[in-house]
């Protein structure tokens, strides 16, 4: 679905029943425009006073539309406080939005049409690392400017190109290597687990193994679960008995079941778990069967419950987004947000202002400076525009890195028992963007 | 062949040409998809529109292009000639295989084992995710889409070349499905989708003309999947699903099966109605049901069939 939001001068919005008025024109009639009027779909080149465009590629439908909801409201959020302060050099932004179906060919064709067809300034808010995949070489090759909110290591790793940016939210590398040494020395050495069998388990299973190894420990048992299983109970008997910590990080919407049957499985007596709130997302922690998890530990990227001593930033952005103090709507506090992720779209509106306003940024002929501008940025500090906190941002591998939580389940909410330093997070940069061409 | 048919489907590739002159950036990108995409429906249209055989899995067949060409480039440093050869020649040895063993069962017992081999060879990519990189799929990057052709520097990223290069192929696609279809093999084909046991009587040997029409459908849709990695730079596991295997037989019905321009069309016209849809509401997949539904009411067998049927009979 293309709207636009928030900016735009009610003249300009394409109503429902507009679109449906277009629709009713037929597809036929469509071929004939589309082929015979490059009116149609050609834009003037944007002018000083028009709005910034932002295509917003967005998780609608599909495996990832729980996260694409609160992705879609935190980002409408962000642009609503934007332009009230003024928007960026003095434009306001508009978001166009369409939904990608969470799949990575439809995510192509929509970078292709906020590139071609709408004439953006800039793609952001692609979550899924499969559709960031399939979009990225479409937005090198159009000169889009390509700002993902995914949390995949596919950026930092030098697999993209130049116009991709990641550099609203940690990698999953970093997120791993932070957090194995507080593994090992308050949980456990001796480590079984249980990832998805596909591309972002595999990271998990590479990162996190040498992370624990470099700190004494092992992993004593790897545990591959295939995207479409459904029931799990017997892939629990190959966790070894002798195993001190389980790590788990599954994904997709047998994740409860996923969390019930190993409660049922172990009973009472269990190692220590230690999660990914991957696993969680949107999920009351306090739902029927995660009793389980009472005592567990789970990384958080930014911590869904406020505790009693909230920072001011965070205070700040959970009243803009709608979001309680124990992550879930203001609205309806069945309604659980995506916490530890959605901030990631505020914060990278954020980088993109910075940037075009370092860049001077006018229009499309300045998205070699805007690329070279994001680039440049070095230190993101922490704030109402940074409220996960503060950040390093490293421009050769297009790749932020910033504080890790990890919390403790207790009486069903969680509580940071500790926040790791950014440097507990960094590695060695696997490439260098800025040497390709522009 | 009539002066006429060769003048229609001559036709329609050269206003394809003109197009690119003529459409804007967005539309010249969005047909260079479609064509590459109505290829594999030009290949599903051999089996089903004319053999009369409805396969549920030829994302499988799809996906060994795709991978063929993108592991070819990138793991096994083929160039994109190479890898675009050795995809299409994985392809056709993947349907004689698939092929040999799933057209020993008929009807609806044929299209759950096609089924089934897709499934597998789906979760087949999942399993090997150190070489596929599973869901999150494989980039290839630009320098292993730069290729040398008779003396003359090509690079995919260039969009010019890649959608007069997709024209290329779809022409190619186009003919070859024409003369087959119209060679004595072709009518073989007819015969057995009409009443295979007759055909059998009159001395055909079925079985191996059932096999030509799914290793050429094979082959289409992997000369289209290979087409399609390399020149949108990506391959994963979502393009080998049971989606996959649904789009050709959506795009074959809604343009006319057994019609040659009929998946081209169909290929178009969904795609479109998809892109036009989504651009005003997240349920996209609604209006393509309602679209499928006017479809069965109005044009029963597919557009171009059903204008066949009235007013065109010696369309092919």
């Amino acid at each position: 679905m293309t709207d636009t939001r928030l900016i735009v001068p009610e003249k300009k919005r394409i109503s429902r029943r507009s679109a449906l008025k277009l629709a009713g024109t037929g597809a036929a009639s469509l071929m004939g425009g589309l082929a015979a009027g490059p009116g149609f779909v050609r834009y003037a080149q944007a002018q000083s006073s028009e709005p910034i465009r932002v295509g917003f590629q967005v998780h609608r439908t599909g495996i990832g539309a729980a996260y694409g909801r609160w992705y879609e409201q935190t980002t409408n959020a962000a642009v609503k406080l934007i332009n009230e302060q003024g928007g960026i050099n003095g434009r306001q932004i508009e978001i166009i939005a369409e939904d990608d179906a969470t799949d990575p060919g439809r995510g192509a064709e929509v970078v292709e049409k906020f590139a071609t067809q709408h004439k953006c300034d800039v793609a952001f808010g692609t979550l899924f690392s499969h559709v960031v995949m399939g979009s990225a070489p479409r937005a090198g090759e159009l000169k889009l400017p390509y700002y993902v909110v995914s949390e995949g290591h596919h950026v930092a790793s030098g697999a993209l190109n130049r116009y991709t940016f990641q550099p609203g939210i940690t990698d999953v590398k970093s997120q791993v290597i932070s957090m194995a040494p507080w593994i090992a020395k308050n949980v456990g050495k001796k480590v079984a687990m249980i990832f998805p069998d596909f591309a972002f388990g595999y990271d998990h299973r590479d990162y996190f193994s040498a992370a624990i190894k470099a700190q004494g420990g092992e992993v004593n048992a790897l545990i591959p679960i295939p995207p479409t299983e459904t029931s799990f109970t017997r892939y629990f008997p190959q966790i070894p008995a002798d195993t001190e910590v389980i790590y788990h990080v599954m994904v997709g919407p047998a994740v409860l079941t996923f969390v019930k049957e190993l409660g049922e499985h172990f009973g009472s007596q269990h190692p220590p778990l230690f999660g990914f709130i991957d696993s969680l997302e949107a999920v009351d922690l306090k739902s029927p069967g995660l009793e389980f998890l009472e005592g567990s530990y789970l990384w958080e990227a930014y911590p869904r419950f406020a505790g009693a001593s909230p920072t001011a930033a965070d205070t700040f952005y959970r009243g803009k987004v709608g979001v309680d103090a124990n992550g879930a709507s203001v609205a309806d506090p069945a309604d659980i947000s995506t916490y530890s992720h959605m901030f990631g779209c505020w914060e990278t509106l954020y980088i993109i202002k910075q940037a075009m306003e370092a860049a001077g940024y006018q229009g499309a002929g300045d998205k070699a400076k805007l690329i070279e501008a994001t680039e440049a940025i070095t230190t993101i500090p922490e704030g109402n525009e940074h409220p996960q906190g503060d950040k390093i941002f490293n421009g050769k591998i297009h790749q932020s890195f910033g504080h890790q939580n990890i919390t403790q389940v207790k009486n069903g909410v969680g509580e940071v028992v500790y926040r790791t330093t950014i440097e507990e997070g960094l590695y060695e940069p696997e490439a260098d963007y800025t040497k390709m061409p522009l | 062949m009539s002066v006429r048919i060769i003048l229609l489907h001559a036709g329609v590739i050269l206003a394809l040409f003109l197009m690119q002159f003529l459409a804007s950036d967005y539309v010249v990108l969005t047909f260079t998809r479609i064509m590459v995409l109505a290829i594999y429906a030009l290949g599903y249209n051999i089996l089903f529109g004319y053999t009369g055989l409805l396969s549920l899995g030829h994302a499988m067949f799809f996906a060994t292009g795709l991978y063929g060409a993108a592991l070819g480039v990138t793991r096994f440093g083929l160039g994109v000639p190479e890898a675009m050869l050795v995809a299409i020649g994985l392809g056709i040895i993947v349907s004689t295989v698939i092929g040999a063993v799933s057209l020993r069962a008929s009807g609806v017992a044929f299209m759950i084992v096609t089924l089934m081999f897709s499934q597998a060879a789906f979760l087949t990519v999942l399993y090997f995710g150190d070489y596929t990189r599973g869901d999150e799929g494989i980039v290839i990057s630009d320098e292993f889409r730069r290729f040398s052709l008779f003396g003359l520097e090509a690079d995919l990223a260039n969009p010019v070349l890649r959608y007069n290069l997709a024209l290329a192929f779809l022409a190619l696609a186009v003919a070859v499905t024409l003369a087959v279809i119209r060679s004595r093999a072709g009518h073989v084909l007819v015969a057995i989708r009409e009443n295979e046991s007759r055909t059998a009587m009159l001395g055909y040997d079925t079985a191996r003309y059932k096999l030509l029409a799914f290793v050429l459908s094979g082959a289409f849709a992997a000369f289209s999947g290979a087409s399609y990695a390399l020149m949108f730079a990506y391959a994963g596991s979502t393009l080998a699903s049971i989606q996959y295997s649904i789009h050709p037989l959506l795009w074959t019905l809604l343009g006319g099966a057994a019609t040659v321009l009929g998946p081209v069309l169909g290929t178009a016209l969904m795609f479109l109605l998809v892109d036009f849809a989504s651009g005003f509401t997240s349920a996209s997949l609604l209006v393509v049901g309602v679209a499928l539904i006017l479809l069965v009411l109005f044009f029963p067998k597919g557009i171009l069939g059903t204008l066949r049927q009235r007013y065109l009979p010696w369309l092919p």
